[in-house]
């Protein structure tokens, strides 16, 4: 489902639930852990090899927030520097607008299929729904994407769309569903990830060589040169970016750069961040189009749905700082027990706990800025310097706000409120508490217990409050004292 | 040196013996310590919620109650860092500007426990002895908040015949997070079963944190698997002497 924006959302069920879904699922936990772990280890070892990290990470956050401050202006200089360079720039206020200037960009070459590098923007509009409504085929040719495609799955990393899949699950999935799409895996298919890897190229080629149109994201854009940049590990997406004749870039307004020279702080910062390498593999970067190589017709498509209301909020804000990077996915304890469905959307994890509610409303998303403890692990691993729990804890007032306070919650917080601003009452409720504790208690420990606190008392003993507060032991023993 | 406990509502409640270890502690080093009654509670469970309007009168209150005081110490790594961290952003939201110097003013003062004893008593040798063996587990607060780091592993170090051991993955969250216990409860008890197990794996007797929250929920799942292992405030181990109770 979508939201009336058109952002893919699916609202249902809320976090609690959809995550209580995965953490029954034993396979898919053991599948996370082993990922995470190893890409968490691997970006630790390559970011402490660099002596200037943190200056690093405090220039990205530098860079992100004077464009944030300046976006009109640097948006504005991309698309003079994209049209003097011979590419088209079109902008979409949302889903909706974005999904229908591709459409028809697409069928006025009159093809009805494109290859697609992956892109997590298209995916936050459901661009292949839509295309595929209007008779239009996008076939995924990132490796983990391809893998989700078949598989009729959702993503469920920014980075390792199939994290949640084992090699295993891998092989069937391509014996039964490749022949569906295109060229079949061969028979006798093993899960070695030498022949799965060769399988799916064998199966992509035959879509890189026929496809006329391609339809790509952006990591970066640059907006003194123009230059749009795709950085990835598999030579795939250099494919869909140099081939066709076509190709259609799908950008957040938030990835514009002031200058191709910011590229050396972020080209360090984010694949150390994402897959733990000094560098990725593929960094393909194009300047509107240039006669005789590569495509002959570029379109930039500025997509903002709901960015530039993130941007007037002064604490949410730094939430478009972020370069999907996936470090926060993979150092979060939540995340590592419920994997990326359980967040409902294309941005799972930390960053999509942020991100999502402000692009689609707290309303709508009311669970997400709940779905952490805010251990502070995501901020700490952040190269761009995101403070993921303050803009949490943001989130949550603003979710409380739009409910108005008249929810069983609100009215016990605000009798707290009112027993937590005087000493006498709170005196009093602790004499309460000892005396319902102590009563409740065998050998000292409070059991399970039924209704809302029996998520606590499932699997936890609460110890009986003891029968003299602090503050009633020093009256007795220390009151006159020393002040 | 004017020195005021604040021992939170949480502590005051359910675990008063952590606040009478405090001031055992801090009396042992030679100095006073007072508890003004009028204070209560730092705010963090309304802040954390979404509840702000409601932290705010906590705020005005911690600020009047304590300020007087040169050190305000408190045996609470996340309340410490509420009061560090998040009262001022109170205040600026709804404060006025009196407040919001008052509150400006206080912060500084404001210490955890075992930061106050190393960087500003500038002691790591309380006089303690604990024969037993102890795992220490830094919660996120005393971890990335307050950014502890070695204070604490200092501090037990220190201590007579104790044998400290690591916890496996000993930066990662319990999975406590206040209300998200609640919220969230089937990932907080799966959190809290991969950190039972770790605790289990030590072998200690004891494990001690700078926060009574994020103890009593691994404590507590420690109790229902029917585990032996212990659990106490740091403070309360900085303040067992040779022949006291244990």
């Amino acid at each position: 489902m979508t939201n009336d924006r058109g952002v893919v959302w699916l609202d249902t069920p809320a976090f609690p639930e959809a995550a209580r879904t995965a953490l029954a699922d034993t396979q898919l936990r053991a599948n996370l852990k082993r990922a995470t772990s190893t890409i968490r280890d691997k970006r630790l070892t390559v970011a402490a090899e660099l002596d200037d990290w943190e200056q690093l990470r405090e220039s990205a956050a530098a860079i992100k927030q004077h464009t944030a401050r300046h976006l009109d202006r640097y948006l504005v200089q991309l698309e003079e520097a994209v049209t003097a360079a011979g590419g088209t720039v079109h902008w979409a206020a949302d889903a909706a607008e974005a999904n229908r200037i591709v459409t028809e960009l697409v069928q006025a070459t009159g093809e009805s299929e494109v290859v697609k590098v992956k892109s997590m923007a298209t995916q936050e509009i459901g661009l292949n729904e839509h295309l595929a409504e209007h008779g239009i085929t996008a076939y995924e040719t990132d490796l983990a994407e391809l893998i989700v495609q078949l598989g009729d799955d959702r993503p469920s990393h920014i980075l390792v769309p199939a994290i949640h899949k084992n090699r295993t699950e891998i092989r069937d999935l391509f014996r039964a569903e490749m022949g569906h799409w295109g060229q079949p895996a061969p028979e006798d298919l093993t899960d070695e990830p030498r022949e799965l890897a060769e399988a799916a190229r064998r199966h992509l080629r035959q879509k890189f060589l026929t496809a006329k149109v391609a339809v790509s994201g952006a990591n970066f854009a640059c907006a003194d040169t123009g230059t749009v940049l795709v950085v990835e590990s598999e030579g795939n997406g250099r494919m869909c970016l140099t081939l066709p004749e076509t190709l259609i870039t799908v950008m957040g307004i938030e990835k514009v750069l002031p200058t191709w020279s910011d590229l050396e702080v972020f080209l360090q910062l984010l694949p150390r961040s994402s897959t733990g390498e000094r560098m990725n593999p593929y960094t393909s970067a194009w300047t509107g189009v240039t006669e005789g190589d590569g495509p002959s017709a570029f379109h930039l498509v500025l997509l903002d749905n709901g960015r530039t209301d993130t941007l007037a909020d002064p604490v949410g804000r730094q939430t478009l700082g972020c370069i999907r990077c996936s470090a926060c996915l993979n150092v979060c304890p939540v995340f590592e027990r419920t994997g990326g469905h359980a967040y409902g959307s294309v941005y799972p994890g930390p960053i999509g706990a942020v991100l999502t509610p402000q692009l689609v409303g707290v309303e709508q998303a009311a669970s997400l800025p709940f779905a952490s403890t805010l251990c502070g692990a995501c901020y700490d691993a952040c190269p761009v310097k995101i403070n993921i729990p303050e803009v949490l804890a943001h989130l949550r007032a603003k979710v409380v706000e739009a409910k108005d306070g008249h929810t069983v919650e609100g009215l016990a917080m605000k009798a707290a409120g009112k027993v937590l601003d005087s000493p006498r009452l709170l005196g009093a409720a602790q004499k309460a508490a000892a005396l319902g504790g102590r009563a409740l208690a065998r050998d000292g420990k409070i059991g399970r217990l039924p209704g809302p606190l029996h998520g606590w008392t499932d699997t936890r003993d609460t110890p009986a409050p003891p029968a003299e507060s602090f503050r009633t032991w020093w009256r007795k023993n220390r009151e006159g004292g020393s002040s | 040196m004017r020195i005021a406990l604040f021992i939170t509502c949480f502590n005051d409640t359910m675990f008063p013996g952590t606040g009478r270890a405090v001031v055992e502690v801090l009396e042992r080093l030679g100095h006073t310590v007072d508890f003004p009654q009028e204070q209560t509670c730092c705010g963090q469970m309304h802040f954390n919620t979404g509840y702000r309007p409601d932290a705010v009168p906590l705020v005005a209150r911690f600020a009047r109650t304590f300020a007087d005081y040169d050190a305000i110490v408190t045996p609470s790594a996340s309340c410490a860092g509420m009061v560090k961290e998040n009262h001022p952003v109170l205040a600026a939201e709804y404060a006025p500007a009196a407040l919001q110097r008052q509150v400006g003013e206080l912060v500084p003062r404001v210490h955890e426990f075992t930061e106050f004893l190393t960087d500003v008593l500038g002691v790591t040798d309380v006089g303690a002895r604990f024969p037993h063996t102890v795992a220490y587990h830094p919660t996120c607060h005393s971890l990335r908040g307050l950014r502890l780091g070695e204070r604490p592993y200092q501090l037990l170090r220190a201590v007579k015949d104790l044998e400290l051991v690591e916890v496996p993955a000993a930066d990662s969250c319990c999975g406590f997070g206040g209300t998200f216990a609640v919220k969230n409860a089937d990932t907080s008890s799966a959190m809290l079963a991969d950190k039972t197990a770790g605790v289990l794996a030590t072998g200690a007797e004891v494990l001690c944190a700078a926060d009574n929250s994020c103890l009593m929920h691994i404590g507590g799942g420690l109790s229902r698997q029917g585990s032996a292992v212990r659990t106490m405030h740091l403070a309360e181990i900085l303040a067992a002497t040779e022949g006291g109770a244990q």
